[in-house]
């Protein structure tokens, strides 16, 4: 080796230990200098949290048999971000997905997207980060194949997960709700979601590059939901369902409510809907279809018996005797029920026209006479000033439907309940000032738009008068408020709850569904009581007044028929038939009843059905006869 | 010339006066080997049914046997055998490119020769570089002092023809490793600093054209672009950013061999291979990746030593062009993990799993061995 080439060594020495310093230099750059920033941008990379959900707790019917309780099921869940970063944006995955589980692929990738302003049902509610579930009636072969095949389908899991199963199927749907993203979205599941949920546990799982579970760092277990005690009685919850589905299918009517009720303490027992729907569909992400018919012209998701409002007819009339008591009418002295009835101008006829004679008030009530009651209207609507009203009138009628609960909701237990209408000069005022622009526009134009010239015609004389001098309270508002119409609504539960208080001796009860909060080792987290609400306007005398006239209904009355042959002697059931009209329909059918022992009520309408004694009669005697068969059962 | 006839002893030629073995070369393989042996075994222990570890252990141990075998022969016995080797390494380069070869990660590099039995040519082919380079550049007539353009154009030539197959498999880590190793063997011989400067121009002209012509292939180019532009960490620039994240979260001293949570989480892509390095990095900290750095630097010094002290310039041509290849694929590796070059294939020396790479370079540290025996005794 020749020694001239000697610097050529010494200048690749420097190059190649310059080179590794440089790396060096860089290098504890990167670790000791930077290293704490890139201690944290790894931890952000490596450490995820997963949410353990609490097992929810059941929902249980007075006897303690389940109205809502979780199966274990394998749950087919989708990973949303790991779908996201597919190259086709999980299409593929989801397409296979969808013909291993023989559904359309719509409903699998519907379920699959983040629900925003413009993305309505189905979609996903919670977060990105967690497992969507989009199939929970999976056979197990199906599932391992899943896990199996996991190349085929990156960011799908199959897990054993509770899911709400509804031994009772549809029954009291409506009463129970449903939840969504594992948040109750109405009913009990709603209004109880706080004790129903239990605390949710979390996880800090370490992940690897494709987001897969390597260990777990921190776990917080969850603590299971508390189980809600209600008072359904599931058995009589589906006697009365069969019943008003019987009742309003026969009547050719499309929707009606059922209530049964334990008068003496205000405890819900059944609370029947018509239409109703499958709880079981909100399971697993429900699918387009379905929702689309949950939101469909029936409204299977309204809660009739707490949402549905309807003029009470003649059942209303408990509250117009108590009125008339109250203004110093004797409740045995006799009146006459002539066949008609002239307010103001205009003759008010009786129910069917008929003259029934001089007649007691207890008579009154069992044979509902309308025109006593317009009689005592007008009298009461002249002591008040008629149309130049005192400055402070006693609207004894609309001040103690009030006390009967009307016009208020009931306060239950439940969301979304309507507050009815109870109709009074103030109201009367208050809604023609909101809506006289448009009956003094239709006074002038008519109903061009409507084929039957009759209902127009009718319409048009209404706006005329509407848009004249519509706020005042008319006679005839003053005696249709009496028998139940012009105006006033209710819903089944408000009618439940006053007739409750009648056969109760006066108590009116905030009713209640839930009746105890339980933990799941047993122990009572809270009883939940019926608080009362009030006492009835009506002293004990025309309380017992009313229940014995209601108790003649069923015997000699109104709906002596529907209850031909009936066993009183196992449950005096006293009643009243209610048939609310309702101008160009088919009228509104009520039956308001209640027994000392078994203490309960039952109230039944059916929407556009008919008489209160052809339609909801019948469907509330089945229920009756269905309440003692299983008390002899015992 | 040295002739076959004459110089092809029937027995491999022991002379104990020149015998003593270089102790510190097969220390540092040692050393290096079992570090990347642990790092391997860390990178790889979570995943079911592997062998990796197995296979390294495997391939360490042929190597060293490789390396043992090779230090023993005579340099002049090896020189015999040059034209056989480099007609073997152009032979095996083009299999790779018949239907023999096998497509990795975008790069034709692979022969398979039987199930899970696979060598990569192009690794060996660094040998076959090293000793035909050379001859050209090493082997002067009486009275030279340094290669002449003959030589120079020669071993241009023969360097040219390997470099081409392999960018047509395409391998662009390789081709500059040959490159490497070109100007290596060039500076050492004493050839001409202007053939130096006209061979760097040509480089610089030949890069352009490449990059004009679109010999690059996209995911080469897409790692350029991630080492210049390069923050977007789930797109291109994600091996960067996860490997620069992997090392610099090990802070001095590291979480522990077997506790690197990215390691574990497989984060850094080719973790057990081309970026082995991190692993290093997370787990030993800045301590192991300098000693690492440092026990490479010895080695590399150590063989530049052996290099200049060799009895022929043949020797210190064949010892230039090993130190050159195992230089630029250590700064080349190292530097694409910390992001001081661009994200080329190549693995770190005697740390990186992979058979053929461990094999190939343990036997040019037995080349190294075999110059140093060679070596002239009036410098020790």
């Amino acid at each position: 080796m020749s020694r001239a080439y000697r610097g050529r060594f010494a200048v690749l020495r420097l190059v190649i230990v310059g080179l590794l310093v440089t790396l060096l230099a860089r290098l504890w750059m990167l670790q000791v200098v930077d290293g704490p920033r890139y201690v944290r941008a790894a931890t952000e990379t490596r450490v995820r949290t997963v949410t353990l959900p609490a097992t929810r707790g059941q929902i249980l019917d007075v006897n303690g048999q389940a109205l809502v309780t979780n199966r274990v099921k394998p749950v087919v869940s989708v990973d949303y971000v790991v779908l996201e970063h597919q190259p086709d944006g999980g299409t593929a995955v989801l397409t296979r997905l969808a013909a291993l589980l023989r559904k359309p692929y719509e409903q699998i990738a519907g379920k699959v997207r983040l629900c925003g302003p413009a993305v309505t049902q189905p979609c996903w509610q919670g977060s990105p980060y967690e497992p969507i579930p989009v199939a929970d009636d999976v056979a197990v072969p199906v599932a391992l194949q899943i896990t199996e095949r996991q190349e085929e389908f990156p960011g799908v899991r199959t897990d054993l997960a509770p899911v709400r199963v509804y031994p009772y199927g549809e029954a009291a749907a409506h009463t129970l709700g449903y939840i969504q993203a594992r948040v109750g979205r109405d009913g009990l599941e709603a209004v109880y979601d706080r004790d129903l949920a239990g605390k949710a546990g979390s996880k800090v799982v370490a992940v690897n590059n494709t987001g897969r579970v390597t260990r777990v760092v921190t776990q917080t277990m969850p603590v299971s939901g508390n189980t809600l005690m209600t008072s359904i009685d599931a058995r009589i919850q589906e006697i009365a369902e069969r019943a008003l589905g019987d009742a309003v299918k026969r009547a050719g009517s499309h929707s009606g409510a059922a209530v049964v009720m334990e008068s003496k303490t205000g405890r819900v027992t059944a609370l029947a809907g018509y239409p109703s729907y499958d709880p079981g569909v909100w399971t697993g992400g429900i699918s387009a279809k379905a929702y689309k018919e949950l939101l469909g012209p029936a409204h299977p998701l309204v809660s009739r018996a707490i949402q549905g409002e309807w003029a009470p007819g003649s059942t209303w009339k408990v509250t117009s005797v108590a009125a008339a008591a109250k203004a110093g009418y004797g409740l045995g002295a006799t009146y006459d029920c002539p066949s008609s009835y002239t307010v103001g101008n205009r003759p008010f006829r009786n129910f069917a026209g008929a003259d029934l004679g001089r007649m007691t008030m207890h008579t009154a009530l069992v044979k509902s006479c309308d025109t006593i009651f317009y009689q005592i209207a007008d009298q009461l609507w002249q002591r008040d000033g008629g149309l130049t009203p005192v400055k402070h009138p006693a609207e004894v009628m609309s001040t103690t439907a009030r006390g009967f609960g009307f016009g208020a909701p009931t306060g239950v237990d439940l969301p979304g309940e309507a507050s009815g209408t109870v109709p009074d000069r103030t109201w009367k005022h208050a809604t023609w000032l909101a809506t006289r622009d448009e009956s003094c526009r239709r006074a002038k134009t008519g109903y061009p738009e409507l084929s039957d010239r009759g209902r127009a015609a009718y319409l048009t004389v209404v706006a005329r008068e509407n848009c004249h001098d519509g706020g005042a309270w008319w006679a005839g508002d003053a005696a249709n408020f009496a028998i139940g119409q012009g105006g006033v609504l209710v819903t089944p539960l408000q009618l439940a709850r006053a007739y409750a208080a009648i056969a109760n001796g006066g108590t009116v009860f905030a009713p209640r569904v839930g009746a105890k909060v339980v933990r799941p080792d047993g122990t009572v987290v809270r009883a939940i009581t019926p608080p009362v609400e009030g006492r009835l306007p009506a002293s004990a005398g025309t309380l017992e007044f009313i229940r014995a006239a209601l108790t003649q209904v069923t015997r000699h009355g109104t709906a002596a028929e529907p209850f031909k042959g009936f066993p009183f002697k196992k449950a005096a059931v006293a009643g009243k038939t209610g048939t609310a009209e309702s101008f160009g329909r088919q009228d509104t059918s009520w039956f308001a009843s209640f027994a000392p022992d078994p203490a309960y009520v039952v109230v039944v309408v059916v929407s556009e059905g008919g008489r209160g004694a052809e339609d909801a009669a019948p469907a509330a005697r089945k229920i009756w006869e269905g309440i003692l068969g299983l008390r002899s059962a015992l | 010339m040295i002739t076959a006839s004459d110089r092809i002893p029937r027995r491999i030629a022991w002379k104990p006066a020149l015998a003593s073995p270089d102790w510190l070369l097969p220390l540092l393989a040692l050393a290096l080997c079992g570090i990347g042996l642990l790092l391997v075994w860390s990178a790889t222990r979570l995943d079911p049914g592997s062998t990796f570890l197995v296979r390294q252990a495997v391939s360490v141990a042929v190597g060293l046997v490789l390396m043992w075998v090779v230090s023993r022969i005579d340099l002049r016995v090896l020189r015999a055998y040059v034209p056989f080797v480099y007609v073997l390494a152009l032979v095996s380069l083009t299999g790779v490119l018949t239907p023999l070869g096998v497509r990795v990660n975008g790069a034709h590099s692979w022969i398979v020769l039987g199930p899970g039995v696979q060598f990569q040519p192009s690794e060996f082919a660094k040998v076959a570089l090293a000793l035909t380079l050379a001859v050209p550049l090493g082997e002067l007539r009486d009275g030279e002092r340094r290669p002449g353009f003959g030589g120079v154009a020669l071993a241009l030539l023969l360097a040219a023809v390997p470099m081409g197959l392999i960018m047509l498999q395409p391998d662009l880590g390789t081709m500059l490793v040959f490159a490497a190793m070109v100007v290596g063997a060039l500076v050492v011989s004493g050839a001409r600093k202007r053939w130096l400067a006209l061979l760097f121009g040509g480089a610089v002209g030949g890069a352009l054209a490449v990059w004009k012509f679109g010999f690059i292939k996209p995911y080469q180019m897409d790692r350029l672009m991630a080492l210049f532009g390069g923050s977007d960490a789930s797109g291109v620039g994600y091996n960067a950013a996860q490997a620069r994240i992997a090392i610099g979260s090990g802070g001095l001293l590291g979480k522990g061999l077997f506790h690197g949570e990215q390691t574990a989480g497989h984060f850094v892509p080719e973790q057990h291979t081309d970026f082995i390095f991190t692993v290093a990095g997370e787990e030993l900290g800045f301590a192991g990746t300098a000693l690492i750095l440092v026990l490479m630097c010895v080695l590399l010094w150590r063989g530049l030593t052996i290099a200049r002290r060799s009895a022929t310039p043949y020797g210190t041509v064949l010892a230039g062009a090993v130190v050159c290849w195992l230089a630029f694929q250590t700064f080349v590796n190292v530097g694409m993990t910390v992001g001081l070059t661009p994200i080329v294939g190549v693995p770190l020396p005697f740390v990186s799993y992979g058979g053929s790479a461990t094999v190939a370079t343990l036997a040019a540290l037995g080349l190294l061995q075999a110059v140093h025996r060679a070596r002239t005794p009036a410098f020790d």
